[in-house]
């Protein structure tokens, strides 16, 4: 008996090419997304502990992180719960120029930030459209911290409509109806029926979105007015450290933003992890 | 509880679903709504079960003697079991089946250790015991299809609704599971209405069989009834197997109970494979003269099929293995053939 006899042979599949596959996977993964990750670890391996410390935990930069995190936490929630509503008008009721309106929720993927966030600023300042009836108020939405959180909430609604759309679509209108003829009311259908089905597709939504709203740079910097300790977003300082040439502190303020998003993109995969485990086999 | 329906109309845009249909649930009775996809049976126990309105205007829906035609699904005290079963995914059996009870006004709601209990009970009922844990994707189609009735019967409904109760499970497990619902029946007695397509599954479980089609009922009666007594060549050609003779059918193939003598001679006759009579083609025997085209003998009966030489029509035939090694008949051998009952209808169209 020869030794390669004994040894288990893998499975033959069907569909060939798992191999040759995963090893692409690994290598445009690593290309595309590792290598430059841990340039910006290395570069920032080169600084001493308190040249870190300064440049990452710096008044300014902190309240930088104070405003990014939460404007994107805020932006995330509110397209949660208005892109559930979006998404539930488009897949459970037709009326005309549907279709339209669902081409419009793509608006923000397909413009260039920077034209939304001038668009926004027109609006939304002083005398714009919006702005004007907002000012008499006491509402100042350019130049503030609402701007920058409008601006996040505008370019993150497309991925919580689109990820809830296939998952309202699947789901059957029957599990209403039998929510309905057990003597449940509209309300208890909708949050002990419905929201808890589609759960795992809202935290996926917005997951995306908050972290698409934490990387976002392009609006923000025109609706913000880049107002030092108010209204200056991370990735605005990552920006400037590289215009004075401080690329260490950059990468250092790049490290502790990949650290924490990283983290709470983790912590949000568990959170869906265990609101799915009624699809455990 | 009886359920009476009178006159009931439902169109879908230019599609009449529902032509003024009337229906009786007698109290305690087993009863099968019948009909080919597209024939509104199961719109009618929608309609019924109030997850559909009739058109405005058209009759009324009765639960002894009471009218519920606008009382809502959730008031109507109906247990209403989905084909697919609609189970909620996210709960685990025991949460499903609570539901009904756990949504109720505080005033209405039995304490939760009541709850508990009573879903123990219906799990026992429904021989899931021990299941209450699970989750939906971890039982089987039947199981399943076990906890939706549970979950239907835990608010105590006064007429169960069942929408193709065994239409996604398996032949087997089918087979099963409808023998197992009539006996559950006999033992809870609750007004029960359930829509199938399956004549087998009707005609074996039900007390009573409404056959429907197009939109109308065609007959009502008991599963013999219907079966030996077809109302319309729709029921005969939707309740079994059946043989339609439409050329000169032969005078001398035997007994006929027709309606008039003609139809002998021109009609269309309907005749069920196992009512024909074979016997060996020897002279001065009786019986049109056929060959023998095909013989299948696979399951209990031999199947055959037979050409009428003098129509050139094609004959299924259905006997017993025993009696066909008995007549020794074989591919390609001459037979005469006899009717041993058939049905004609008066007032006849093509199908």
């Amino acid at each position: 008996m020869t030794f390669a006899a004994t040894l288990p042979r893998p499975p033959r599949r069907v569909l060939p090419g798992f191999g040759l596959s995963l090893g692409f996977t690994l290598a445009y993964l690593g290309l595309i997304v590792l290598i430059p990750l841990s340039a910006a670890f290395l570069k920032t391996a080169g600084m001493s502990w308190d040249e870190f410390v300064t440049a990452v935990a710096s008044p300014r930069v902190l309240a930088s992180y104070r405003l990014s995190f939460l404007a994107s936490l805020a932006a995330g929630m509110v397209n949660m719960f208005f892109g559930l509503i979006v998404s539930w008008v488009l897949v459970r009721y037709t009326f005309p120029g549907r279709r339209i309106v669902d081409a419009l929720v793509d608006l923000p993927f397909a413009l260039p930030t920077a034209v939304a966030g001038i668009a926004l600023t027109a609006i939304y300042s002083k005398n714009g459209w919006v702005g004007r009836w907002l000012e008499p108020h006491g509402i100042k939405v350019a130049f503030t911290e609402l701007g920058v959180f409008v601006a996040l909430t505008f370019i993150g609604l497309p991925f919580v409509v689109r990820t809830l759309q296939p998952v309202l679509l699947e789901l059957e209108p029957e599990i209403e109806e039998a929510a309905a003829s057990l003597g449940a009311n509209r309300w208890d259908a909708i949050t002990r029926v419905i929201l808890p089905e589609l759960f795992p597709a809202l935290l996926t939504g917005f997951a995306l979105a908050f972290a698409r709203a934490l990387g976002e740079y392009g609006s923000v910097v025109f609706i913000s007015g880049n107002m030092p300790m108010r209204t200056e977003i991370t990735p605005l300082l990552i920006i400037t450290k590289l215009e004075q040439y401080d690329y260490r502190g950059a990468t250092a303020i790049a490290v502790v933003m990949l650290v924490a998003s990283f983290s709470m993109l983790l912590l949000i995969n568990l959170l869906q992890k265990w609101s799915r485990r009624h699809h455990r086999i | 509880m009886s359920i009476h329906a009178s006159n009931i109309r439902k169109t879908f845009g230019a599609f009449t679903a529902l032509d003024g249909v009337d229906l009786n649930v007698p109290r305690g009775k087993l009863v099968a709504l019948l009909g080919p996809s597209g024939s509104g049976k199961t719109t009618l126990l929608r309609i019924i079960a109030g997850l559909e309105h009739a058109d405005p205007g058209s009759g009324q829906i009765q639960f002894h003697g009471e009218d519920v035609t606008n009382v809502p699904a959730g008031e109507r005290k109906v247990g209403f079991v989905f084909q697919h079963y609609a189970l909620f995914r996210h709960m685990t059996v025991l949460e499903n089946i609570a539901f009904g009870l756990r949504v109720r006004r505080r005033r209405d709601r039995p304490p939760a250790d009541e709850i508990t209990d009573r879903v123990h009970r219906l799990l026992k009922l429904v021989q899931l015991e021990g299941l209450d844990a699970r989750y939906p994707s971890q039982l089987s189609g039947g199981q399943r299809q076990r906890v939706a009735l549970a979950r239907a019967l835990a608010v105590e409904p006064k007429v169960l609704l069942l929408d193709e109760p065994f239409g996604a499970l398996d032949a087997k497990v089918r087979k099963e599971l409808r023998r197992w619902l009539r006996r559950f029946h006999d033992e809870i007695q609750l007004t029960t209405l359930f829509v199938t397509h399956d004549q087998e599954e009707a005609l074996e479980i039900a007390d009573e069989v409404v056959i429907m089609n197009q939109a109308k009922v065609e007959q009502v009666g008991t599963p013999q009834e219907v079966y030996d007594k077809p109302a319309s060549p729709f029921v005969y050609q939707f309740l079994g197997n059946v043989n339609v003779l439409r050329g000169q059918v032969p005078e001398q193939v035997g007994v006929h109970q027709s309606r008039s003598a003609t139809l002998i001679a021109n009609g269309v006759v309907y005749v069920r494979p196992h009512d024909i009579e074979l016997s060996p083609d020897v002279p001065g025997a009786a019986g049109a003269v056929a060959v023998i085209r095909y013989v299948h003998v696979a399951g209990p009966q031999a199947r055959l099929s037979v050409e009428l030489v003098q129509t050139r029509e094609n004959v299924e035939a259905e006997i017993s293995r025993t009696e066909l090694t008995a007549l020794g008949l074989g591919v390609g051998d001459l037979v005469r053939l006899r009717l041993r009952q058939s049905h004609s209808f008066d007032d006849d169209y093509a199908i």
